[in-house]
């Protein structure tokens, strides 16, 4: 049995659980569910038409939201009840947290951003590395193996639901038994975010590098965005330097980013940056290097400096789409 | 205010990362080595937290010897004591990894005390395993929230705001605790020039330790499939004479 633990948010489930049972499927048929926390009931039917089997409802006044310590000791008991083969989420960070967290609590091994498993005996689990521009192939010795899916890397479309279980899943309520100490890590409040486009959901996005120089070299990298309704991302030499906040950087350690369009601008290409942007649909470099790696791997570039390339494309695009 | 920094020694990949004959590691002979990103950002933390309440700041790594490269960095910005846990292996799995990082810091703390808090990356560079900070945290008994953006101390909590989908969460953590820090949380410092002869006379401690292998064995190291864009650039042009042409392609993918 595979047992997925659904990740969401106060009873809102997070589109990425799809990763995870869509991985899950594609390791069995006998999907069951792990739903920490209340206001499962109507979600049941949900997960059914996504190949669940049975929902198990962890129910507990603790976890009326979400804490990674009371949410990876649910998971600890659940593997104890149910002995899955595997126990699966998506490598968010709430994912990996809880997986680590249960991980810990039993001494198991835990494989993060796992793009494959297979098991013959012990696990073959194919894993990612350095944000993903690195694979690992590992084995993985225990009884359940903690695994957690990387997010993005994987179709759940690609794997068909079995009629059989399509229809309407067992509910399967337990009481976990929480330690009233494990509330000190529940979430205590929330800041909401300002609604308008962000990195993370633009359709284009100008990302400026070490070559736009300072940090008042990004106006024209503004005006460009502006101009095709985007946003400014940069590079991590870019926030080093102080030139922007970090919120703008792009990066295995900043926001990935799938635009329709990113326009790298004096961007080297650095592994760092490069697995932010590679998600992006069409990548345009503009660089004075020809050989700079953002160059090579790029749908299309323009040769030449950014300072006079970019105010003369929106130029262009003023010329063509007055307003 | 006693806090902990726990910081790796990673190579500095440029724009891409060879593997070696065998496929078992990744090929540092021509490449530099740095710490982690994140802990960068856990070492700046520490050090502005102890500015701000009288503190004393550690750092400490588990590696081969050469990560004294990285201990005597982080001195050099100023962190006070530093400590190697020397291995002869290419890397430790996870598991084994904090084993040794809990020994050294029980026998540190039995010492000197314990540390308010025990900071760590939100994830290594090299191993993205997401998850040495956190069995540190559970075999200590001490909570930990991973992925940190703000990490402010005030009494004896931990104030910790981390990104969501919809904002920001705030945890707070009763001290002693344990912090996963994400890069954003504030911009490293530089080592002044004081810093950096100063950091050459910091004694290293060193605890030699073993523990048992974890259950995670890596085998091989692989390049990762083709991408998409994978194949030949179209260049555009040269200079601003290639802007009719970029605005083609825009009106071309729809987005001018």
């Amino acid at each position: 049995m595979l047992l997925v633990v659904v990740e969401h948010d106060r009873g809102v489930m997070a589109a990425a659980t799809e990763d995870a049972l869509g991985f899950a499927r594609s390791l069995g048929d006998d999907v069951h569910a792990l739903w920490i926390g209340e206001a499962a009931d109507e979600l049941a039917s949900q997960l059914g038409a996504r190949g669940v089997a049975v929902v198990h409802q962890a129910h507990h006044d603790l976890l009326r939201d979400y804490g990674p310590e009371a949410w990876g000791e649910v998971i600890v008991q659940a593997v104890q009840r149910l002995a899955p083969d595997a126990v699966l989420a998506t490598g968010t960070d709430r994912g990996n947290e809880m997986l680590a967290q249960a991980a810990a609590r039993l001494d198991a091994p835990f494989a993060a951003n796992c793009t494959a498993a297979e098991r013959n005996g012990e696990w073959a689990i194919t894993r990612v590395r350095w944000g993903g521009s690195l694979l690992e192939h590992a084995t993985l010795d225990a009884p359940t193996a903690i695994l957690s899916v990387a997010l993005h890397t994987f179709d759940p479309a690609g794997v068909a639901v079995a009629t059989a279980t399509a229809a309407q899943p067992l509910i399967e309520p337990f009481t976990p038994e929480l330690a009233a100490e494990l509330a000190r890590t529940l979430v205590r409040d929330r800041i909401e975010r300002q609604a308008g486009i962000t990195l993370a959901t633009a359709p284009v996005v100008v990302g400026g590098g070490r070559g736009v120089g300072s940090a008042e070299g990004f106006a024209v990298l503004e005006e460009l965005a502006g101009a095709l309704g985007g946003v400014v991302g940069c590079s991590r030499a870019v926030t080093n330097n102080g030139w922007r906040n970090h919120t703008d950087q792009v990066g295995q350690t900043g926001t990935r980013i799938a635009p329709d369009l990113y326009i790298a601008c004096g961007i080297s290409g650095a592994i760092q940056h490069w697995v932010g942007a590679m998600a992006s649909k069409h990548i345009l470099a503009i660089n004075t290097d020809p050989e700079a790696n953002m160059v090579v791997k790029a749908d299309s570039a323009v040769i030449g400096d950014l300072h006079e390339v970019v105010p003369a494309i929106t130029a262009e695009l003023h010329r063509r789409h007055p307003r | 205010m006693r806090i902990l920094a726990c910081i790796k020694r990673v190579p500095a990949p440029g724009a891409r990362i060879n593997i070696t004959a065998d496929g078992k590691a990744v090929d540092t002979a021509f490449l530099g080595f740095t710490m982690s990103p994140h802990e960068e950002c856990a070492l700046e933390a520490a050090l502005q937290l102890s500015e701000s309440h009288a503190g004393a700041t550690t750092v400490l790594t588990l590696g081969p010897r050469e990560a004294e490269e990285q201990l005597r960095y982080a001195a050099s910005l100023g962190i006070e004591r530093a400590v190697l846990l020397p291995i002869t292996e290419i890397d430790w799995d996870a598991q084994r990894t904090a084993g040794a990082i809990v020994d050294a810091i029980r026998g540190i703390e039995s010492e000197h005390g314990v540390f308010d808090l025990v900071l760590f990356g939100n994830e290594s560079a090299d191993s993205c395993g997401f998850q040495v900070g956190v069995r540190v945290s559970v075999a200590l008994g001490r909570p930990m929230v991973n992925g940190a953006k703000s990490l402010e101390v005030a009494g004896e909590v931990a104030r910790i705001q981390r990104e969501s989908d919809a904002g920001q969460e705030v945890y707070e953590l009763p001290l002693p605790a344990v912090v996963g820090v994400k890069e954003g949380i504030n911009l490293p410092r530089y080592p002044t020039m004081k810093g950096r002869l100063a950091s050459k006379k910091v004694t290293i401690a060193e605890h030699v330790t073993d523990v048992a292998r974890g259950g995670l064995a890596t085998a091989t190291l692989a390049p990762p499939p083709a991408d998409v864009h994978a194949s030949l650039t179209t260049i555009l042009g040269n200079g601003a004479g290639a802007a009719p042409a970029v605005v083609d392609l825009l009106e071309q993918l729809g987005v001018a």
